[in-house]
């Protein structure tokens, strides 16, 4: 009995994250193989503009809830009304982006329910006897899991840029259903008090698709503008390695690798990085690895696409240069 | 304050993954050590002794080898620690050792349960929310700053782009980010300390629950190695050739600029 | 006989590593450059407990035994001998004779603001006319009402000028020779008390070497170590002691080196392979390991003599002699197997090779440890 395969669209002032676009858009061909109805479930506030864009990116039904309450994105609250609406409406599969909120709201939400959940998954495949299973790097990306839930619903969250955003199609209907927010007290328990967004320009980092990062061949905090006007130039997010965010020269949240953020760009351009597999553990899922190091031995050539060995100080401001010209 | 730690002891980083010859992950030889975000825990937990005394508390799951991690947390200034063994909880699911730590936990007091935000071995990062959803207890997670005062904590959370203050009553269970403090060393002191300090051990039986109260929720159908990257091309030339070489294969070849 | 490490050792050696890679490695090489004493460093060692290993908790001690202190002082010394033998001297050449020989006032006076870090100690035997040959000793301390007037100097004290606590030798009675010498605790700031010429040293550049000034310095009677006439013999037994902190420090610049020298082998490739696939290096290497282990099992036995209250000289002397001409030899090979790279500040191994040597001269040259080892098999 074909009972819906769920995608828990991730919305912010009204735009969508692109994660969830891409969970619609392999959520599409998983439901054609399935013969599931794709649906999109947004919480939020003033949300109902971006039911007609989950249906152009293949959604066949929207659940909206809409409710003050639900305004930002509370563990509590969102938990609590996914639960009851999953209980009520039982999908075969609830798929969530491995974001901050994802990662805060589907274990929660898994426990509630009383099932399993497969993080951060790399890959995702159908077949008939097992329906979903999962691909999920542990030990940090050197070796994987394929994963398979015992229960229903099955519960997964996807890594960003893992799967490709099909274009959309504005003739694509869905149905609309409203639903209303039932929130336990109990689930009241923690309040926003204040939200600091940094005002940066760039992409996020685990979302970005161009990714440049310093690590300690940058030598200071001073140098990483050259990084800087490198990716501004190809719209690029900064990353750093674990040195850097050591010494001080760069804060904490830049560091990409095992005890910082896991990245999965479509292009990843380490500088000054030596690659030391806690780093790799972070961004060994990119599509092409650039490396620029002056150290010819450095770990990082063992696994980049392209190597340029040589003074990223001399190297980094012509690439810009090249770049621009690229236009 | 009854301060509660959840530490899991996991592979060090550094150590190699093999698979042995049934498919599954080797450990022989493998380095253990305490999951490094725990460290962050413990480092927070002991902070909080220091301002407001009271008592920590580590709870963990998993074989003998646990009681070094232990002993390490121990050392570094925990109070006692409570290990749960059981044959049947050789490798749990992250619903299973939830349900279980909720049990042991449910059994002492507690004002604030503390937890790494992930364990680098699984990098699940779920076990510590599900534990508050059992508890039912409220839970934050990726806390980078930890006030407490009256039954509430107010706390700074990481979150995409940027970070949120919330306000939670305690109870609740946090789960510690990198840049929430430094650890600190356990001193010489606290490892001769530390021998004398209690590792309580329990079974399922001692937890009053049964292998048949646990079924899996996720199955492992196997482990593979990927395959291993291999370095390509280095592109030679001067500064201005190669930089010029390289935006043009980005482009042209790689097509991904 | 049981040649593991048991947990709390394992724990112990973790730490140290743990904070000697983390804190005191990354600034190595430049202290070293600049002849910088490590004093915040040591301060942390302080924190840490590890001032006063063998001290017991009466004296606000960790009450651990020498396995333990002598694993510190190889951890810290791996990646900087310099800091290796602050903590060595520190402890073993001041805080030692002062628990070993002082009156219950001297210790709580000096010994446990000494164990717990708060206060830095130094030991002052040597002098120009009195190396090997301590009746050479010209400092000279005389009797005065209920004190005594030092004078004279000392060359080549470890910590001096940083240290706050002293204890030094002074010859009471030349007639009497090596029997004429007694042992005083000094401060430093004591009227007369000052500090002279600052070695520019070959290696272990980082650790204060300074001559110790002593122009009618006035102490109080109280500040005789043990008894007139003593002093040799706090000197001999102190040295003994030391000598395991030495030992360790020289195995700690081994097992260094060697680590080096066996990431760079697997690492290089000439001639078509790595170098650790080339028979020449695998055989050097295959040397630099078991001259550690040797020199490990033998600063081990030492420790066990110590601990168990035994006759150490002989084991601390043999554990001496080869743990230090282990490291100039392992330091050496480093060097050699790095070529033209380990020759360079680009890699510790330069340095490790000139922290090397003075493990073979100080606290007992290797020669003065083969007397002691000769004198204690012939004695029976």
């Amino acid at each position: 009995m074909a009972k819906g395969i769920w995608i828990i669209i991730e919305q912010s002032q009204a735009e969508i994250r692109n994660v969830s676009l891409e969970l619609l858009s392999q959520g599409r061909i998983l439901a054609d193989k399935t013969g599931d109805p794709l649906v999109a479930v947004i919480l939020g506030r003033n949300i109902t503009e971006l039911a007609g864009k989950v249906a152009a990116y293949g959604a066949d039904k929207v659940i909206l809830v809409d409710d003050e309450k639900l305004t930002d994105y509370t563990t509590g609250a969102y938990t609590s009304v996914l639960n009851k609406l999953i209980r009520k409406e039982e999908p075969q599969a609830v798929l969530l982006g491995n974001t901050a909120v994802g990662k805060d709201l589907a274990p929660r939400l898994a426990q509630r329910l009383g099932v399993g959940m497969a993080s951060d998954c790399t890959g995702m495949e159908f077949d008939e006897e097992s329906f979903l299973t999962f691909r999920r790097p542990i030990y940090g990306g050197k070796a994987f899991a394929q994963v398979v839930a015992n229960a229903r619903p099955v519960l997964a969250t996807i890594r960003p840029n893992t799967f490709p955003i099909a274009l959309p199609n504005a003739l694509h209907q869905a149905e609309v259903i409203n639903e209303m927010a039932e929130i336990d007290s109990e689930d009241l328990r923690a309040v926003v008090k204040e939200i600091a967004l940094a005002a940066s320009q760039r992409p996020e980092l685990i979302e970005a698709n161009v990714i440049i990062s310093g690590g300690r061949g940058m030598k200071g905090p001073e140098n990483y503008c050259i990084l800087e006007s490198c990716a501004d130039m190809i719209g690029a997010a900064v990353g750093a390695s674990r040195a850097a965010v050591d010494a001080g020269w760069i804060e904490q949240k830049f560091q990409v690798g095992q005890t910082g953020k896991t990245v999965s760009p479509t292009l990843y351009i380490a500088c000054g990085i030596s690659g030391a597999i806690q780093h790799l553990a972070g961004m060994g899922t990119s599509k092409v690895i650039v490396a620029i190091n002056k150290d010819p031995e450095a770990n990082i050539f063992n696994l980049a696409d392209y190597g340029i060995v040589g003074d990223l100080f001399e190297i980094l401001p012509l690439l810009t240069e090249e770049f621009k010209k690229l236009g | 304050m009854d301060i509660v730690v959840c530490l899991k002891q996991t592979f060090d980083t550094e150590a190699k993954i093999v698979l042995d010859s049934s498919g599954k992950i080797d450990s022989t030889g493998v380095n253990l050590v305490m999951n490094p975000y725990d460290e962050f825990a413990v480092e927070e937990a002991l902070k909080l002794r220091e301002k407001f005394g009271g008592q920590v508390t580590l709870v963990s799951m998993g074989g003998e080898r646990v009681t070094e991690s232990l002993r390490t947390a121990l050392a570094m200034g925990c109070d006692e620690a409570i290990l749960i063994q059981d044959p049947a909880l050789e490798s749990p699911d992250e619903w299973v050792t939830a349900e279980v730590l909720a049990k042991a936990v449910s059994q002492i007091p507690y004002d604030i349960i503390l937890a790494g935000r992930i364990a680098v071995d699984d990098g699940s990062g779920q076990v510590a929310i599900r534990l508050a959803d059992a508890l039912k207890i409220p839970s934050v997670n990726c806390i980078l700053k930890l006030e407490t005062a009256d039954g509430k904590a107010e706390v700074t959370r990481e979150i995409d782009g940027g970070t949120e203050l919330i306000e939670v009553s305690l109870p609740a269970v946090l789960t510690t980010q990198k840049g929430l403090n430094i650890p600190r060393y356990p001193s010489m002191m606290g490892i001769m300390k530390a021998k004398k300090k209690e590792i309580k051990r329990l079974t399922l039986a001692d937890l009053g629950m049964s292998a048949a109260d646990l079924p899996r929720k996720m199955s492992i159908m196997k482990f593979n190695l990927p395959s291993p990257r291999k370095g390509g091309m280095k592109i030679s030339g001067e500064a201005a050739d190669a930089a010029k070489e390289l935006a043009r294969i980005l482009r042209e070849e790689a097509k991904v600029i | 006989m049981n040649f593991d490490l048991n947990e709390d050792h394992i724990m112990m050696r973790k730490m140290v590593r743990d904070f000697a890679e983390q804190e005191c490695a990354p600034g190595a090489e430049e202290r070293d450059e600049k002849e910088e004493f490590p004093m915040e460093l040591w301060k942390k060692c302080g924190e840490l407990g590890l001032a006063g290993i063998t001290f017991p908790e009466e004296y606000c001690g960790v009450g651990a035994d020498y396995l333990s202190y002598a694993i510190t002082v190889e951890e810290l010394s791996r990646v900087d001998a310099s800091l290796g033998v602050t903590v060595s001297a520190h402890s073993s050449l001041c805080a030692n004779p002062i628990y070993l020989f002082g009156t219950e006032e001297q210790k709580q006076k000096y010994l446990i603001p000494l164990v717990t870090g708060e206060k830095m100690g130094a030991f002052g035997l040597t002098e120009a006319m009195a190396g090997s040959d301590a009746s050479g000793t010209r400092t000279t301390a005389v009797r005065d009402g209920n004190d005594y007037i030092i004078n004279g100097s000392k060359i080549f004290i470890t910590n001096g000028y940083y240290a706050d606590t002293y204890v030094i030798t002074a010859q009471m009675d030349k007639s009497k020779g090596n029997r004429g010498i007694a042992a005083f605790i000094l401060e430093k700031g004591m009227p007369g008390f000052t500090f002279g010429k600052k070695e520019k040293k070959m290696g272990i550049r980082s650790s204060a070497t300074y001559e110790l000034v002593f122009e009618n310095v006035r102490i109080p009677a109280e500040n005789l170590l043990g008894e007139e006439g003593q002093g040799f013999k706090i000197a001999m037994v102190t040295l003994d002691y030391g000598r395991i902190g030495i030992a360790s420090q020289a195995l700690g610049i081994a097992q260094g080196a060697y680590e080096q020298a066996l990431k760079y082998a697997k690492e290089r490739s000439q001639f078509g392979k790595t170098l650790s696939e080339l028979e020449v290096i695998q055989f050097k290497l295959a040397d630099m390991a078991l001259q550690i282990e040797a020199a490990r099992l033998l600063v081990y036995q030492a420790c066990h003599m110590a601990t168990e209250h035994r006759p150490v000289s002989k084991y601390a002397a043999m554990a001496k002699v080869h743990a230090s001409e282990t490291a100039n030899m392992v330091a050496t090979q480093a060097v050699q197997i790095l070529g033209g790279y380990g020759y360079t500040r680009d890699y510790p191994v330069e340095r490790m090779m000139r922290d090397a040597k003075i493990t073979e001269i100080y606290e007992g040259t290797s020669e003065i440890q083969r007397l002691v080892i000769a004198a204690n098999i012939l004695k029976d």
